[in-house]
């Protein structure tokens, strides 16, 4: 575990750049303005195409991969730190890590299989 | 301005207590007056037991450090006015044992600082005769900032993760480490590598940044720990893509 | 040196506080770093949707039909909204840290952190910008 240590680090801010620069965006489009109608959502067909492009499957999978593991690094050291959970380290850390790399698989397996 | 103004004084005499108590003195304001210009004149005049720390009385050996109202300050450039009406607290600093009043010890940061080795390392020095290493002015630029510290210890008393994790290295160690890595005279960034990339080291520090607020001397070492991530992920790449490149 | 004295006559007993587990309620500073360390949940929530809208996509037009019914649900508004103000606050908090983690040397001297701070900052509107953009050609 130590000896990934900074590999986790360099995950983490990663995936903190990509949710501070892309996420206040998208998630204003698709959670508000969208649902509440302020803009037009795109239809499936148009997001359908758009995913057919290799270059949007990779911008998807940085977008949801890499702020997921910004979440389980971050987190790991909330529960750690802040809630004192000591004798829990090393399953917090599984977990963590553990969802982040279940959420990178389930996108790479459906970003692979676009017909 | 008031005519007098009250310091309420964590005491812990261990002969006579096991828990830290706290005793209030009253004496006559003077608006000229640091924290610890109140404290000596108590123990001159009212209280000769009560004990602290203190040196230069102008900020530039980092002996008087304690919490005031809270915040961890050296009591020599803490003004009374600017804590009036009062009464102000005056405690011992944080997340260290307690052995008296108001003094701490500071052994683990000692022993934490020696780890880190903090002097130049040479692979070979110069004779004395063969002159002088040279340096210009932008490469003392990148290390003046971490050379300032003066142990004072404000930081590892204001860092939540040292109080929740003692052997977190710190802050001022991480600091200092970084003063001599960046220094262009140094050939040891490697070895202190070793240390601070241990668990206990850099990767403990979780950018709360309180550090750098309580620090007098402005020597910002959130930054300095911030930085030294970068560079020990960016070292730890490099090993691993050229696992023979010679560093 | 070690961590457990043995306390003798000459060696009176040190005070060691213990921290609280509230030790994060008892400043400000601290408090304000919990949160923003809290904000990761926020962020992981918005990944995990925009997976379950990927899915959706995968699967037809009815289950992306159904995504968006979903989203328009009171529930949903709500945790959104909370959720955008902390994914703001994380990106706030984000760019107000890095030129403090980044420094960059040009020319011998440290770009000023001004700078670095404006850069991030015309990078968030160009990209936000960008996105919009694609996503509202329809």
């Amino acid at each position: 575990m130590e000896r990934i240590t900074p590999l986790l680090w360099l995950l983490f801010s990663a995936g903190g750049t990509v949710a501070a620069l892309l996420f206040p965006i998208h998630f204003f489009l698709t959670g508000l303005a969208f649902p509440l109608g302020w803009l037009e959502a795109p239809s499936y067909e148009f997001l359908h195409r758009l995913l057919t492009h290799l270059v949007t499957r990779l911008y998807l999978f940085i977008l949801i991969s890499l702020p997921l593991f910004h979440w389980a690094h971050r987190f790991r050291y909330t529960l750690y730190d802040g809630l004192q959970l000591k004798h829990l380290t090393v399953l917090i850390a599984v977990l963590c890590y553990g969802a982040a790399l279940v959420g990178t698989a389930m996108t790479a397996y459906l970003l692979w299989d676009i017909s | 301005m008031p005519s007098s103004v009250a310091l309420t004084v964590a005491r812990y005499r261990p002969e006579m207590e096991s828990e830290p108590t706290f005793q209030t003195y009253e004496f006559p304001f003077r608006k000229d007056w640091v924290v610890l210009d109140a404290l000596n004149h108590v123990k001159d005049s009212l209280d000769g037991s009560l004990s602290f720390r203190w040196s230069c009385r102008m900020g530039v050996c980092g002996s008087c450090g304690m919490k005031v109202n809270g915040i961890p300050k050296l009591t020599c450039a803490t003004f009374l006015s600017d804590y009036l009406p009062g009464p102000i607290r005056v405690e011992p600093l944080d997340y260290f044992p307690v052995m008296r009043d108001l003094v701490v010890d500071l052994t683990d940061f000692m022993r934490k600082l020696k780890q880190v080795k903090p002097w130049i390392i040479r692979k070979e020095e110069k004779a004395p005769g063969d002159g002088e290493y040279l340096q210009t002015p932008d490469q003392l630029d990148t290390y003046k900032q971490f050379s300032m510290c003066i142990n004072c210890m404000l930081c590892y008393s204001a860092c939540p993760i040292y109080g929740l994790e003692p052997s977190f290295i710190g802050p001022a160690a991480i600091a200092l480490a970084q003063r001599y890595n960046m220094d262009s005279r140094d050939e040891g960034a490697a070895e202190r590598l070793k240390i601070l990339s241990e668990h206990d080291g850099i990767w403990q520090c979780t950018f709360v940044g309180e550090c750098t607020k309580v620090c007098p001397k402005h020597v910002d070492p959130a930054g300095a720990i911030q930085q030294y991530k970068l560079t020990g992920a960016t070292n730890w790449v490099k090993s691993l893509l050229l696992p023979w490149g010679a560093r | 040196m070690s961590a457990e004295p043995h306390y003798t006559l000459y060696h009176p007993r040190w005070y060691r506080r213990r921290v609280s587990v509230w030790w994060w309620l008892q400043k400000r500073s601290y408090t304000g770093f919990v949160l923003r360390e809290l904000t990761s949940v926020f962020v992981a929530f918005f990944a995990v949707v925009y997976l379950w809208q990927l899915r959706a996509l995968t699967q037809g037009p009815e289950a992306y039909e159904q995504f968006l019914a979903r989203l328009t649900t009171p529930l949903f508004l709500a945790l959104d909204t909370v959720a955008f103000l902390f994914v703001l606050f994380h990106a706030i908090t984000w760019f107000n840290l890095t030129p403090k983690a980044m420094v960059v040397r040009w020319r011998g001297k440290r770009v000023p952190d001004w700078l670095i701070l404006g850069l991030n900052y015309a990078a968030w509107l160009v990209l936000s910008a960008a996105v919009a953009f694609v996503l509202l050609r329809e």
